[in-house]
């Protein structure tokens, strides 16, 4: 395997437990505006990872900038989609949570 | 390596199944509807496995996308939170069916177990006469030359499925609260995407996966983002325009049908040299006409009638 | 047992359990997504036994008609939800067949077959 594959495939990996973190945190956290914030944010980082692992190796322009325009539409679909559920919830009047 | 990929079919299988399951079983029906996109999702994985990606790409946007989208919205106007099952108490009836199934699946698995493991298919027939089809893509030259035929009937069923919902009433507005400044935004940025999108999906139909339906789906797909929106169409074109946009693909796809036949031709048989020019204009519109199609599907019913509305060709 | 048999024999499962949610659930709307389960069932067979062709590509043709049966399935689905909208604003209810029986229990009298009743009359 040539030096750039594994190079991509380091960033890969380094993607996976972004990924671990949000799931574990769509599970554990108490209420609906925490869950939102694991999902979101790790899902954001670990895709950025994977696309620039992937992006490595295949080192070509056209691949390259497909893999940026799927992370970016996937950044924006997804924020705007966590913007609306919150929204939908708070105007459902669900408090969120707090230690107590 | 090897290993590796079976492993991977195997989680991908139990997946699959666990949530054919559940989303049949679950009481929520809200939940259910979420399984079920997940589950056409983790299908069009499944269907790149099989090395089928212009399956894959019309899975996920229309098994999984529209038809998602369709049922949330269904959810929406059947109203209230009716979705708690009340199982049906015959546990007789349902043993009944149950066992039914079972020799049903012993059945089909017989049969599938005693196919013979080398098929031929008509994989030889396809490929040793690609050069006649006028494109490279041997899915879009099946479905638009050697089987145009079902593509044909394909946009008739289309047709009449709007017919359908048409005659049953004018669509609903979706009772929804106002989009926020952020979904308006998200869809001015959207909209340009997905029709460049969906024409380079058209396009590269010819040579790679992708085709009039897929480029079709991701159309309909603004549309349903539109609607969802909150954006209203333009009164002028839910007249004449939209029911002349809805007949084209059908209408096209059999004036050429007919065209080309004569001679020695039959019906459908493009005469040679014409192949790609043909394909390419029959595909141009069928896209159109699908988007349209699956958009007017999704607003549930004839444009209402309001007093703005285009006072020509209103024909009710 | 290979990979082909494999997907093969798991669409012919998925393709028996949504026909068998498609005969126990009574909600209009669960009956809907059973016979998509269903029919993706059929498809993921299609698929499994194109790609057991031998050589290196699968077999175009199944994926044809597998693309046709995408399409034809979300064009009857959305008639089907159509249908499904329409018959619960005229009769109010989520089912066909003896749901009544269910409904009487709960609240006696025609109230809810007439508050229905009343909407549809605004909506028309």
């Amino acid at each position: 395997m040539p030096l750039n594959e594994w190079i991509g495939l380091l960033f890969i990996l380094a993607a996976a437990p972004f990924f671990l973190a949000g799931s574990v945190g769509l599970l554990r956290f108490p209420d609906l505006y925490c869950r939102l914030h694991a999902l979101t944010k790790a899902d954001n980082i670990g895709l950025g990872l994977l696309i620039l692992g992937l992006m490595i190796q295949s080192l070509s322009l056209a691949d390259f900038l497909k893999l940026l325009l799927i992370w970016l539409l996937v950044l924006l679909a997804g924020s705007t989609a966590a913007h609306l559920v919150a929204r939908s919830a708070l105007r459902q009047g669900r408090k969120p949570w707090e230690r107590r | 390596m090897i290993s590796a990929l079976s492993l991977f079919d195997l989680v991908l299988i139990i997946l699959l199944l666990w949530l054919a399951w559940h989303l049949l079983s679950a009481r929520d029906l809200f939940r259910a509807t979420v399984l079920f996109i997940t589950y056409g999702l983790l299908m069009s994985l499944a269907w790149v496995r099989l090395k089928a990606p212009d399956v894959a790409l019309a899975e996920a946007a229309i098994g999984a996308g529209i038809t998602g989208a369709l049922v949330l919205v269904a959810l929406g106007r059947f109203g209230e939170a009716e979705s708690d099952e009340a199982e049906p108490g015959s546990l007789w009836l349902r043993g009944l069916v149950a066992s039914a199934a079972l020799g049903l699946f012993a059945l089909l698995g017989w049969a599938v177990w005693s196919l013979p493991t080398e098929m031929a298919g008509l994989k030889a027939q396809v490929f040793e006469r690609m050069g006649e089809s006028g494109v490279e893509n041997p899915v879009t030259g099946v479905l638009l030359n050697f089987r145009a035929w079902d593509t044909l009937l394909e946009m008739a069923v289309l047709f009449l499925a709007v017919l359908g919902a048409w005659s049953l009433g004018e669509a609903e507005e979706p009772s929804m609260p106002a989009p926020g400044e952020s979904l308006l935004a998200l869809v001015r940025l959207l909209i340009p995407l997905i029709v460049l999108v969906s024409g380079y999906l058209l396009w590269l139909g010819e040579t790679a996966p992708g085709g009039a339906f897929q480029g079709g789906a991701v159309l309909a797909s603004g549309f349903v983002l539109l609607l969802l929106a909150g954006v209203r169409p333009i009164p002028s074109l839910m007249g004449w325009p939209l029911r002349a946009a809805l007949g084209s693909g059908f209408a096209l796809f059999l004036v050429v049908a007919v065209a080309v036949t004569g001679g020695s031709r039959m019906l459908l048989e493009y005469p040679p040299g014409w192949e790609k020019g043909l394909i390419l204009l029959i595909e141009g519109v069928l896209t159109l006409a699908i988007a349209v199609t699956l958009g007017v599907l999704f607003a549930g019913g004839r444009p209402p009638a309001s007093p703005g509305a285009g006072k020509r060709g209103e024909k009710r | 047992m290979n990979i082909v048999l494999l997907y093969a024999l798991t669409g012919c499962a998925i393709f028996t359990v949504g026909l068998y949610a498609l005969f126990t659930r009574r909600h209009l709307l669960r009956k809907v997504l059973a016979a998509n389960v269903a029919g993706s069932g059929l498809f993921l067979v299609f698929i499994a036994i194109a790609y057991g062709t031998p050589g290196e590509r699968p077999d175009p043709v199944p994926h044809a008609m597998v693309l046709t049966g995408i399409v034809v399935a979300v064009s009857a689905t959305a008639l089907a939800l159509v249908l499904a909208v329409r018959f619960r604003a005229v009769t109010g209810r989520t089912s066909f067949g003896e749901e009544e029986e269910a409904k009487r229990d709960e609240e006696p009298g025609a109230s809810s077959v007439k508050a229905p009743d009343d909407k549809d009359g605004e909506g028309t």
